[in-house]
């Protein structure tokens, strides 16, 4: 879930809230309001954050969370002004900046009606952007547009930048999908080109840097950046890099990596350009969507934006942003059946309204007609109708009731068993653990005298620590692990676990199933085979099976296992086939595990006696 | 059994054999002829009597009249001891010697025949120093120091008192109450005597005083049953104070514990236990099948742990997997879809499956091929697992408690009812519910509990309706809704005794 940082002071003047508010004067800043009882409208606003859907994840400031990061030395001189940290569904990319969640909260309160945002076309030549066919093989779509007269503070700057951090680190899945870039219209003459060549061949300037670099040697100097080294991978490998060009041939960006510093924005920056790139056409219209109509607010004429041209390499040419409305038409009854409440169709549409979805009721009176806007692009479904109407009504103010459905419980076999067993288990005196179903290959081959090759295991190909490179083939060295981390403890340790083991099988759909086994360890200053012979016999009589080789009895016989001592370990069978083993372990596999006593153990599936 | 085990013949068949008992007594008491002589004195005597006194007169050590005491007392009400502890004081070893033989000066009085003796002969007798200038002071005696062979010393009084020898002896008789605090004090100075505190006990007749004290049992035996003696025997009291024996059991573990009532609570509830036995799942039936489309977060290498064997899924049920894609693609069953390419290669990806909603999806899909539609509860607890760094608030695997309920016109309303119900049989009554997003629910909500103890609202739970996108692929009939909600086991904590 992203977490967008406002300022309190920012948002709650944006917001108009009528918190008794004292001004505040410090010198060489700017006078600004305070809330008189802070704590007061800490919690007001929470509350509303619940309700439409948010969280008031932190209460903070930067000198608070410098201090917290690298110490309070690190904070000092930093800004405490109180900042809030707000987590944001993360399909609501019109929340992820102060003048969205604001837009959003006032029309939510009906302070504000939504505003409409507008594609116009310039009143001169309309910014082309054309892209060559050298981008397909690298990053094949791009989009752009312009916010022409737009007024920056350092607040609105900060949150421009911000927003496009946001959207990079979300939608744009670090901007794989999509990049975007910023530039200072004015510094340029279009039009543009999108296109791809070989990194040797690209010389720029890139942004806050003095001289000019080629590609590879930006790439190189990136590597030790903390902010751009997780992106480098994206292009990296590549014969050839995207990168847009001005007429002249200025760099504007070499994306997803970096803007020239040409173009860079400034506070003085009239005439932004707005260039998305990207392998996904819909997330780039989307970002596009979000960027231009959260900052058109800035815009002298608010909530418009001027259309660029893009010309894809087929000769194709579209008009970005798309900015387009959609109607979707809901039945009333539809929204008050999924629900669960009885609204009158124009009280539904009025819910809807509030959430940003202009609604009216049309056609026979039980039809909402709903506009969604461009910023709304999570709604592809009525269900997201639906929902948006239920959070306006207030989900703590609907009628809890039960639904009717009438069923019998059945338990799941398998786990009826294991239940049944479990409490056999520990009456018979042995404690239950819980152990992991991953660990490193170690523990279930080379510390049992096995050859990993020979467990059937399944590898995991991504784990973090060698704690997790196989699931479990055996239970046995989670529990004496568990005897390992518990050697303090007074002896005889005994222990059991019933739980899943992983192989692979290709006659199941994935390549591999589970098998439920029981495993117990004793452990003490004598083996005690007898005791986990012992309890082996009290299972079996638990399971009905009667002892002896004829049809559906169990009986052990010699056999021998790397694991076990030889001579001390025996095959169980039962029901006509192999279930397991039991025995005394091997001193070896004893050493391995970091212990120093003896030790008996039985492992056995308990599939068969379902 | 334990022919198999050469030299484990005995095992620990007796268990808790040897250990200790605590709070019930061992041995028998030790009583004798003390304790019966103590409580023939005491008959007779009236009021009470002095421990101390009784050892004196016994001629035996006090410390053995302290015992009877005790193993009197311990029989219960038979006598009554108070702890006294007296003063006394007591002859040294030189004040014994004084007693007996007289103090210095005495014997240096003595020692001087009425013709005189010479002072150096004087000086080499055992009291003659210390003597002789106390018998000076007592102008007992003088010393002619003009007398032709050295200093010579005479009696100056014909006969005296020896006072020291005789107030020595009062104390030495018991009397020393008898001497002015000044003459013991100057005894004491003189380190003849010591005052020396004495605890003693004094011992009445107790509520159930009787001479015939018999021998205390520490514990019922068969033979006392069979024979009926039990009927005339006293027994130790026991020590109620004292821990007992823990039983010598297994235990089971805490959180299964939990979930042994969790799936209780289900079962309750009417809810169907699902399979989950199976931790490998394809990404289709893990996110595809819940619309959760492939460039998801989730789907990423750092979140999810994917298999590197078994790499890819062999088999997925391919008329399925096409309106998957189709809907994820292109929309449909009247939804925009999320316009990307999708691919099957990503969809046969195999992983740990990262929560059980996909063996919920597998029961769905299940459900769905079952004609006609019949409404279900479903519920399952199971491991599911992330691609986290182990510390003290992550785990690489955790277990995931699902409810899934399937009808005709469920609502919002209905899975709020449900959750109601299922939290209440928890113990926890105050919910509330915030909008929140999932990929696969709408509308979703999590489902927050008030904290008594933080003091806050925490997050208990998520919940939500299927996505349309999810149910209708898989053939679910239009008008049936499925509601849903999952929490963490680990979250959850033991119940401390089982609720009625």
């Amino acid at each position: 879930m992203p977490t967008v940082s406002v300022k309190r002071d920012l948002l709650f003047k944006a917001l108009g809230r009528t918190y008794i508010h004292t001004k505040v004067s410090t010198p060489g800043s700017r006078d600004h309001w305070r809330p008189l009882f802070p704590a007061l409208a800490d919690e007001e606003f929470d509350e509303l954050c619940f309700e439409f859907g948010l969280e008031l994840d932190e209460i903070t400031s930067e000198k608070e969370i410098i201090s917290k990061e690298q110490g309070d030395k690190k904070a000092e001189g930093a800004s405490d002004v109180v900042l809030y940290k707000i987590d944001v569904p993360a399909n609501r990319y019109d929340l992820l900046c102060l003048e969205g969640l604001v837009r959003g909260l006032q029309v939510f309160k009906e302070r504000i009606k939504a505003p409409l945002y507008k594609r116009v076309m310039p009143n001169g030549e309309i910014q082309k952007l054309i892209i060559t066919e050298e981008t397909a093989k690298i990053r094949p779509y791009a989009v752009a547009a312009v916010l022409r007269n737009i007024k920056f503070t350092k607040d609105r700057y900060d949150s421009f930048i911000e927003l496009q951090e946001k959207l990079h680190q979300n939608i744009c899945r670090k901007r794989a999908l999509v990049a975007i870039g910023a530039h200072d219209l004015d510094s340029l003459s279009g039009p543009f080109t999108f296109t791809a060549k070989r990194p040797s061949d690209i010389k720029f300037k890139p942004l806050s840097k003095t001289k000019e670099y080629t590609a590879c040697e930006l790439m190189n100097i990136y590597k030790t950046d903390n902010h751009l080294k997780h992106y480098l991978h994206i292009i990296e490998n590549k014969p050839l890099y995207p990168v847009i060009y001005d007429s002249n041939g200025v760099v504007l960006s070499m994306p997803p990596i970096i803007n020239g510093n040409h173009s860079k924005i400034t506070l003085n920056t009239r005439n932004v350009f707005i260039e998305c790139t990207g392998t996904d056409f819909t997330k780039a219209k989307i970002v596009l969507d979000i960027i231009v109509t959260m900052f058109s607010e800035y815009c002298e004429n608010q909530f418009t934006v001027e259309a660029a041209e893009v010309v894809f390499p087929n000769g194709k040419s579209y008009t970005f942003p798309e900015l387009a409305y959609r109607k979707e038409m809901v039945r009333a009854d539809l929204i008050n059946k999924k629900v669960g409440i009885r609204e009158t169709p124009e009280n539904l549409a009025k819910l809807l309204t509030r959430m940003c979805l202009k609604s009216e009721v049309i056609g026979d009176g039980n039809q909402i007609e709903i506009e969604i806007p461009p910023t709304r692009a999570d709604i592809i479904h009525a269900c997201d109708i639906v929902e948006d109407a239920a959070i306006a009504y207030g989900y703590n103010n609907i009628q809890m009731t039960l639904p009717k459905t009438y069923t019998i419980a059945n338990q799941f076999p398998l786990n009826k068993l294991t239940e049944l067993l479990r409490h056999d288990m520990a009456a018979a005196g042995f404690t239950e653990a819980l152990t992991f179903a991953l660990c490193s290959q170690e523990d279930i081959a080379d510390k049992l005298g096995v050859d990993i090759s020979a467990t059937k295991a399944v590898h995991i190909s991504n784990p973090k620590t060698a704690e997790f490179q196989v699931a479990r083939t055996t239970l046995l060295p989670g529990l004496l692990k568990t005897i390992a981390a518990n050697r303090k403890m007074p002896l005889p340790l005994k222990l059991f676990e019933i739980s899943d083991i992983v192989v692979k099988d290709s006659s199941r759909d994935v390549g591999a199933r589970n098998y439920r086994h029981l495993c117990a360890v004793y452990y003490n200053k004598n083996p005690g085979f007898e005791i986990i012979h012992g309890l082996l016999d009290r299972i079996m009589q638990l399971l009905d099976v009667p002892p002896g080789e004829k049809k559906g009895g169990y009986v052990i016989k010699a056999s021998e296992g790397p694991a076990f001592f030889p001579g001390r370990c025996a095959e169980v069978f039962a029901r006509g086939q192999s279930i397991g083993k039991l025995g005394v372990l091997h001193p070896d596999v004893i050493t391995k595990f970091e212990l120093t006593m003896p030790c008996s153990s039985l492992e056995i599936n308990i599939e068969p006696f379902l | 059994m334990a022919a198999h085990a050469p030299g484990a013949g005995s095992g620990s068949g007796c268990s808790g054999a040897g250990r200790d008992t605590p709070s019930a007594p061992g041995a028998a008491m030790a009583d004798g002829p003390v304790a019966d002589v103590l409580l023939r004195r005491l008959e007779a005597a009236d009021g009470g009597l002095d421990s101390a006194e009784l050892a004196a007169e016994l001629g035996v050590e006090h410390q053995a009249v302290v015992g009877a005491v005790k193993s009197l007392q311990a029989l219960g009400e038979i006598i009554e001891a108070e702890l006294r502890s007296t003063k006394r004081w007591e002859l040294t070893a030189e004040g014994e010697e004084i007693a007996r033989e007289g103090s210095h000066e005495a014997r240096v009085f003595r020692s001087v025949p009425p013709e005189g003796l010479a002072q150096s002969e004087l000086m080499r007798l055992p009291s003659g120093k210390v003597g002789f200038s106390k018998a000076m002071s007592n102008k007992w005696i003088r010393v002619d120091k003009s007398a032709a062979d050295g200093p010579r010393v005479f009696r100056v009084v014909d006969s005296m008192e020896d006072d020291v020898q005789r107030r020595l002896q009062l104390v030495r008789g018991g009397q020393a109450e008898k001497l002015a605090e000044k003459e013991r004090s100057e005894l004491r100075k003189r380190k003849l005597l010591t005052e020396v505190t004495l605890k003693t006990y004094w011992v009445s007749k107790g509520s159930a005083f009787s001479t015939s004290v018999s021998k205390q049992e520490a514990e019922l035996s068969p033979e006392m049953i069979s024979s009926g003696s039990w009927r005339d025997r006293p027994f130790k009291p026991y020590n109620f104070s004292a821990r007992g024996v823990l039983p010598d059991s297994g235990h089971l573990h805490p959180l299964l514990k939990v979930r042994t009532q969790f799936r209780q609570i289900f079962l309750e509830m009417g809810f169907t236990e699902m399979p989950t036995d199976n931790f490998i799942e394809s990404s289709f039936w893990n996110f595809d099948a819940l619309f959760q489309p492939q460039q998801h977060p989730a789907r990423d290498q750092h979140d999810t742990f994917f298999l590197q064997d078994p790499a890819e899924a062999l088999q997925l049920p391919m008329d399925y997997v096409h309106r998957v894609k189709r809907t994820h693609s292109q929309g449909g069953y009247g939804s925009q879809g999320y316009k990307y390419t999708w691919k099957l290669d990503e969809a046969r990806k195999n992983l740990l499956r990262t929560h059980t909603t996909a063996a919920s999806a597998r029961a769905l899909y299940r459900l769905a091929r079952k004609k006609p539609f019949t409404p279900i509860k479903y519920f399952s607890i199971d491991r599911v697992f992330r691609n986290e760094t182990l510390d003290a608030t992550h785990l690489a695997e955790f277990h995931q408690i699902e409810g899934v309920v399937a009808d005709h016109g469920l609502t919002l309303g209905h899975l709020m009812g449900v959750l109601r119900e299922f939290f209440t049989k928890l113990g926890i009554t105050q919910l509330r519910f915030k909008p929140a997003y999932n990929p696969y629910t709408e509308p979703s909500m999590e489902v927050f509990s008030y904290h008594q103890g933080l003091k806050k609202w925490v997050e208990v739970g998520n919940s939500g309706l299927f996505r349309p996108e999810m149910l209708l692929p898989m053939g679910l009939p239009e008008n049936v809704s499925v509601i849903a909600w999952g929490l963490s086991l680990e979250r959850q904590r033991e119940p401390p005794v089982p609720r009625p």
